[in-house]
């Protein structure tokens, strides 16, 4: 039963599905932080240009894609961080244009729209060791960068005005996560497909950033998220007959289903729980200094609504009627 | 901590979508000073703010900060800016310990670990605002004075020589104005040079020594913060004399006075 596991291109498939599991929600924190969760979608678009010139240029159709991707990924930020398009805009923008160059190209390639499935849908199950190597070191690369770089890269997320008082160069940081998405992507697309594969920078963060308090927290969380539905995708794919792609962002997004009510709740008693900062109670003394009006509407005083009666700022007191007297509140 | 002048502006002026937000601006801060900006809505608090700390280029005139031009600033460790807003408890979850170990990316280089001068200086940043109990909690389960609180506390853990600060009372309870009010006079008292846009002086009165008042984008006031209320009426500012209640009269949008 466990035999089918152990089998050479069940070994690649996991290794590559355990990378990429980890690498991808740890570059959709940020993405997730940025409000940029579809970019990844976007970058997946442009991505089929680069697989079609590998296709028809006879080159690895893995290392046009993140070739194409990085220039489009690029482009996505000068255009959002030139403000000549918002975010969302500068995405749809290069998202179709990627898209149609890529079918485009792909119709020139013969029988490369055969060839372009694989890279749609994922085919995580005809990887050459090459492709494992080379999925798993770029995988590496991005898993560290977004570890080691996380003060900074989070500072800039977080709250970009801020992150440029304290010397970052936020261009260069904001560059080097689209880099980085793009990186991911391209590593991403053989597992998952392209058409899937923002599933698996955000589904992940998603679920984590409900239990999570902290960015590392809800990244690391994340990464665990994201390997347990990569390897049980493909799991489950090898004993029933589905697609992994498809399996592995199902099962993501039902681990996402299960605990967001867990997650609720969780959520609402930490709110109840955080105790109230309340001012130390005024003390409450009849005031003795003479008055020469009545306080009322109009007599010249600051009048402050306080619970059920009004209180009149008289020298910097508070003054409430009471009787014949006021009381200091 | 520093000596001299620390900011200088001549003949400053700054544009937004071809409208002139600030014009002829002539400003000198020296190391010590602890000055109030002052002004209604619109006259260019946030803009000054935000031009002194590098954020927006200078259209017209000259700045110097810790004597270096502006445009090419890179002492970074010695400036502290606290925004109005910021959107530090949006999207992801961040704690507050986080929010503010950021306040020591200045003294921090890429790639290395926070060493235990970093997480020391957070500690005591943390404990400067009275939230050292909040550390770990999520920064959105906080009040919107608390938050107020975690960014000062940001600013303070890079011990920054000049604080800038952009509203610090503004949308905050009575208690985080006290503790705001109570951190930056120790600050001051240590020796920094404080900047602070503020809509009235409230609780930061008593240890205000000098007020400046924007008015369209030009300064129409400087000196005593005793002094302000007589030259303009757009402020309404409690001075040491006693809380009154002042409305500013109606203002236009383009800045005529309503009958």
């Amino acid at each position: 039963m466990t035999s089918i596991l152990l089998a050479p291109f069940m070994i690649k498939a996991l290794i590559a599905a355990a990378v990429t599991g980890l690498a991808s929600p740890a570059v959709g924190t940020y993405l997730v932080q940025r409000r940029l969760a579809l970019m990844g979608d976007g970058i997946g678009h442009i991505s089929v240009t680069g697989v079609a010139l590998g296709l028809l240029t006879g080159t690895s159709p893995t290392i046009t894609a993140v070739v194409v991707a990085i220039i489009g990924a690029v482009a996505i930020e000068a255009l959002r961080a030139s403000g000549r398009a918002s975010g969302d805009v500068a995405l749809a923008l290069i998202f179709y244009g990627g898209l149609a160059g890529g079918l485009m190209l792909v119709s020139f390639a013969g029988n490369g729209a055969l060839a372009l499935q694989s890279y749609l849908f994922g085919s995580i199950t005809t990887l050459s060791t090459t492709d494992v190597v080379v999925s798993g070191s770029l995988a590496l690369v991005v898993i560290a960068l977004s570890l080691t770089l996380l003060p900074q890269l989070f500072s800039v997320a977080n709250d970009e005005d801020y992150a440029r008082t304290t010397g970052l160069s936020v261009p260069l940081y904001n560059v080097l996560v689209s880099v980085l998405a793009a990186v991911t992507v391209s590593v991403a697309m053989r597992t998952v497909g392209l058409l899937l594969v923002s599933a698996l920078l955000v589904i992940p963060v998603a679920t984590a950033q409900q239990f999570a308090r902290g960015f590392r927290a809800t990244m690391l969380g994340a990464m665990v998220a994201g390997l347990l539905a990569s390897v049980s995708g493909v799991v489950i794919a090898a004993y029933v007959d589905v697609p992994p792609g498809a399996t592995i962002v199902l099962v993501a997004l039902a681990g996402f289903a299960v605990t967001a009510p867990v997650g609720v709740l969780l959520g609402k008693r930490r709110l109840a729980r955080v105790p109230f900062e309340m001012p130390e109670e005024p003390q409450q003394q009849r005031v003795t200094e003479p008055h020469r009006h009545q306080h009322g509407p109009g007599c010249g005083h600051l009048a402050v609504e306080h619970g059920d009666h009004i209180d009149y700022i008289h020298d910097g007191h508070r003054h409430a009627v009471h009787g014949g007297h006021y009381d200091e509140h | 901590m520093s000596s001299g002048t620390i900011l200088e502006i001549r003949g400053g002026g700054v544009t937004l979508g071809g409208r002139p937000i600030l014009r002829d601006l002539d400003l000198t801060v020296e190391a010590g000073d602890v000055v109030a900006v002052l002004g209604a809505n619109g006259s260019g608090k946030s803009t000054l703010v935000r031009s002194i700390t590098g954020l927006l280029p200078l259209s017209a005139g000259s700045a110097r900060l810790f004597g270096q031009p502006i445009e090419t600033f890179d002492q970074w460790p010695r400036l502290g800016y606290v925004p109005q807003r910021s959107p530090i408890a949006q999207g992801v979850p961040a704690t507050v310990t986080e929010v503010v170990a950021a306040g020591r990316l200045a003294h921090r280089r890429p790639f290395l670990p926070a060493r235990a001068a970093d997480r020391a200086a957070v500690t005591a940043a943390l404990e400067a605002v009275g939230l050292a109990d909040r550390a770990h909690h999520q920064v959105s389960t906080l009040s919107g004075g608390q938050q107020q609180r975690v960014l000062i506390a940001r600013t303070l853990a890079g011990s920054p020589e000049l604080l800038v600060l952009d509203e610090p009372n503004a949308g905050v309870d009575l208690v985080s104005q006290q503790a705001i009010a109570d951190t930056l006079e120790s600050s001051a008292r240590a020796g920094a040079t404080i900047v602070v846009v503020l809509h009235e002086l409230g609780a930061f009165a008593p240890f205000i020594r000098r007020a400046i008042v924007l008015r369209e984008g030009r300064i129409t006031y400087d000196g005593s913060p005793d002094g302000v209320q007589a030259h303009d009426p757009h402020v309404h500012c409690e001075t040491t004399s006693g809380p009154a209640l002042r409305i500013a009269p109606l203002t236009g949008v383009l800045g005529e006075e309503l009958p």
